[in-house]
């Protein structure tokens, strides 16, 4: 006799007891702590602080280790937690010239003021598996230092300002929309393009750069400047009169200078594409600059050729993995009703026809 | 018990206050896909995110709340979103449709008739019914101003001309009191005629698409159709194999190798009421006979 | 500030603001139906019941509008210390409080965009009293007919001629609240 099957909810509490045993694997190897997640998987954190958007090395080292590793899943985590929290104000715009650079090249430029400054980097390590890795204990490894300069670092930008070689970027005092707090609006502006790039999804958005590289939507982009480094974040206290630095966080910058235009009235001059990243994130600010610029077309007068990174709405609607992962795995959910009513049309469908065959033979 | 480290209904004040505008104006405009500020919630987009708001939105003390999906109380999801309000509201619960006063639900509308004073929530994975003709929301916005809809009627009748029938099962288009376009959430065709004219108040929530919009109770819903070609909510000719209901919606199970199949009713709280009232199908024993 | 507008809110937000909203879905959702609310003590001449509905539907983010003897200091310091809501001028309100009279002409209110009809203002009607009788009420939420003691019947016309555009609205009476959408079609007979 047929038995309906029943029991979701133990099964739901079964599933979740094996994943927790699955996550500690073998108990014979030592369990991660997060502070090693930290220390030691830094570039994960920072991409989780970035698409989690919530600055706290601490909990995505968490969400990290909660998922597993699995980026996304600890991206959620984060979102899912950030969700919870009250919005208490909003800082001022954090100022990157003051940045404490431990990284900061220009391609634009072969010296220039603050100088070029590597940092750490992968840029020239020869991928070569390092076999001394897979052994533990090795010794502490120590870089060179230098006496640390308290100057400010200009962005290459302003000399190219200077001469109105290149547009002007007025700073604005409007309050940026907040993507997390009013529903996608569209046409977006700028503020809240760049704010849903840079939570996007770094696949996505590396992908869509590299298309407007080979074509789609080409904006001979040169990455005039790149900087890594921390910056203080402040706070206007109303009360006080003053801001107050609330502490401090490290983020990727990139500036791109692109292919010039002009027109009647406005004499040539080169264009930009802006990137501003949590963490040591290089890859995703100079994707987020070139996805900038693409789709500041419209703006800059530009024709539209149909190319995915000129799409607002393309790229907008369909940037956040944690949108996107949550759809996609939707469909392994039951859908028996809907897959039933498919079935019935189909057969019937299949019926006529093979009626209407039947009778012309 | 409720989980003391969450508000309410888990969502904030503000939150709520928020989705609580929308729904009031989605009440007012019969139809119509009122944006709103949709939040990340613990459970992923496309679960039901969207009914989870709207539900938690709703929600007070004395509420009896029943969750389904695909017609079921026992499927995973719907235990999992039951499961959530009672951690994080403390709310009674129940799989009775005539006891619950809010139903939560996925792809179904109860066989049992509502009554006045419930809530059925639906979740919504696309809001737009427009969206597989249009797929930019600019466009499908600036339809829904001017009442464009040929679009549509012109799809519905390309079905017609290629298969002589409108080949849409489940999300079957429908108009609201002859004005917005509607996507009814993809419910089968079947569940169509039950969305006009109910007692109950009907709110759908899409979380990821961060739209909300409502049926007030009493309101006009249509089908869209053409003269020559009614629309026909019909299903499978069966009768449900455990309780006998020939005008039930039905799930079909294999249950062999051979291919064996039987048919079952997908709403599973009318399934077992029917049987404890003494009705057999085909394949079924009586309750009191210990089958199940 | 008054220490009054201090006093008068909800004393358990979370549960007394859930019950109010369910309160007031049903009576927009019902045109007809009045429900009685409780919770809130706003200073006068605001009714409890739109106290009530304030508490729970305005903050930061909905502007709202005081006419007439509504737009009263003690009224407008226990808004803002409540809700935090900014009182603005006629055109720009979300939420607009005051008698029949005074909100007068309700042209001026917000009736929403074609594209976004519901970026509309909601009116809070004070009403001397409330009672299921008098215009004769139709449309979504109602079954066949109901009746409610509408202060007007020209500009309900107006309003649903204009539908999907146009404002909604919430009568208030002492603890009694109705709602009138702009969906429902109103006849004085």
């Amino acid at each position: 006799m047929y038995v309906a099957v029943k029991g979701g909810e133990r099964a739901i509490d079964n599933a979740h007891a094996w994943q927790a045993e699955e996550r500690r694997g073998d108990p014979a190897v030592a369990e991660l702590a997060l502070a090693q997640i930290r220390e030691q998987l830094a570039l994960a954190v920072n991409r989780v602080m970035a698409e989690g958007s919530l600055y706290d090395p601490d909990l995505a080292a968490l969400a990290i280790k909660q998922a597993r590793g699995d980026l996304i899943e600890a991206i959620f985590l984060i979102r899912a937690y950030r969700t919870t929290l009250p919005r208490l104000g909003a800082s001022r715009p954090v100022a990157t010239a003051q940045m404490a650079v431990i990284r900061r090249i220009s391609a634009t430029f072969k010296d220039l003021p603050g100088g070029q400054v590597l940092g750490p980097t992968f840029d020239y390590t020869h991928r070569l598996l390092d076999f001394k890795l897979a052994a533990e204990g090795a010794p502490v490894p120590v870089a060179a230092t230098a006496p640390a300069s308290l100057a400010d670092v200009p962005h290459v930008m302003a000399f190219l300002n200077r001469d109105g070689l290149i547009e002007a970027e007025p700073a604005g005092d409007a309050s940026p929309p907040d993507l997390t707090r009013e529903p996608m609006e569209l046409p977006a502006s700028r503020a809240l393009r760049l704010q849903a790039i840079t939570r996007g999804d770094e696949g996505f958005i590396l992908a869509l750069a590299y298309s407007t590289q080979r074509g789609y939507g080409r904006t001979h982009a040169f990455v005039g400047e790149l900087r890594i480094g921390c910056v203080a974040v402040e706070l206007d206290i109303p009360e006080l009169g003053f801001p107050v630095e609330i502490g401090e966080v490290e983020l990727s910058e990139c500036e791109t200078v692109n292919q010039f235009t002009g027109s009647k009235t406005e004499p040539p001059q080169f264009t930009r594409g802006y990137g501003l990243v949590f963490g040591q994130s290089e890859r995703k600010a100079i994707s987020m600059s070139l996805v900038d610029r693409s789709l500041r077309w419209k703006e800059l007068g530009e024709d539209c050729t149909g190319a995915p990174a000129q799409d607002e709405e393309f790229v907008l609607m369909h940037a956040d993995n944690i949108q996107a992962t949550g759809f996609l795995e939707h469909i392994k959910l039951p859908h028996y009703v809907d897959f039933q009513s498919e079935l019935e049309l189909v057969r019937k469908l299949r019926a006529e026809v093979l009626a209407a065959q039947e009778a012309a033979q | 018990m409720t989980d003391q480290a969450y508000n309410f209904a888990y969502l904030d004040e503000q939150t709520k206050r928020m989705i609580r505008r929308a729904i009031l104006k989605g009440v007012a405009v019969p139809g119509y896909q009122v944006p709103f500020a949709s939040r990340e919630m613990p459970m992923p987009y496309g679960w039901g995110t969207g009914g989870v708001q709207v539900t938690a939105a709703c929600l007070v003390p004395e509420d009896r709340l029943k969750v389904i999906d695909q017609g079921a109380d026992d499927t995973t999801n719907a235990v999992s979103i039951r499961k959530f309000f009672q951690r994080t509201a403390g709310v009674a619960v129940t799989e009775a449709t005539t006891a619950a006063s809010i139903i939560q639900t996925r792809h179904r509308i109860p066989e049992t008739p509502l009554h006045e004073g419930q809530i059925l929530v639906y979740q919504v994975p696309i809001p737009e019914p427009l969206r597989f003709l249009e797929p930019r929301e600019t466009e499908t916005r600036k339809m829904h101003e001017l009442e464009e809809y040929g679009l549509m009627h012109v799809k519905l009748y390309e079905d017609i001309a290629r298969h002589g029938t409108i080949a849409t099962s489940y999300a079957y288009p429908v108009k609201v009191e002859g004005r917005y376009v509607m996507d009814p959430s993809p419910i089968p065709k079947f569940d169509n005629p039950k969305l006009s004219d109910s007692p109950a108040l009907q709110l759908f929530g899409a979380g990821r698409e961060q739209r909300i919009y409502a049926l007030p109770p009493y309101t006009q819903v249509v089908s869209l159709d053409f003269d020559d070609h009614p629309f026909d909510p019909s299903k499978a000719a069966h009768d449900c194999d455990l309780c006998g209901a020939a005008a039930s919606y039905l799930d079909e199970v294999i249950i062999d190798d051979q291919g064996g199949r039987m048919f079952v009713c997908s709403d599973t709280d009318f399934c077992r009421g029917r049987r404890e009232a003494g009705h057999v199908g085909a394949l079924g024993v009586p309750l009191a006979e210990g089958g199940m | 500030m008054n220490s009054d507008a201090l006093l008068g809110g909800f004393a358990d937000t979370p549960v007394q603001s859930a019950r109010a909203f369910r309160a007031a879905l049903d009576a927009l959702s019902r045109p007809g139906t009045i429900r009685v609310v409780e919770g809130a003590t706003p200073p006068a001449p605001l009714s409890t019941a739109a106290g009530v509905l304030v508490l729970t539907l305005c903050d930061g983010t909905t502007p709202v509008h005081l006419a007439g003897a509504h737009d009263c200091p003690a009224l407008r310091q226990w808004i803002t210390f409540h809700t935090s809501a900014p009182l603005v001028d006629a055109a720009q309100a979300t939420f607009a409080i005051g008698g029949w009279d005074a909100l007068q002409p309700v042209a001026r209110f917000a009736s929403g965009t074609p594209d976004y009809p519901d970026r509309s203002a909601t009116l809070i009607i004070e009403m001397p009293g409330l009672a299921a009788a008098g215009m004769r009420l139709s449309g979504p939420g109602i079954q066949s007919k109901a009746r409610l003691s509408l202060p007007d019947v020209t500009a309900f016309k107006a309003n649903r001629a204009r539908f999907p555009l146009g404002f909604d609205c919430f009568l208030t009476a002492g603890s009694q609240l109705a709602g009138l959408p702009r969906a429902s079609r109103v006849e004085d007979i």
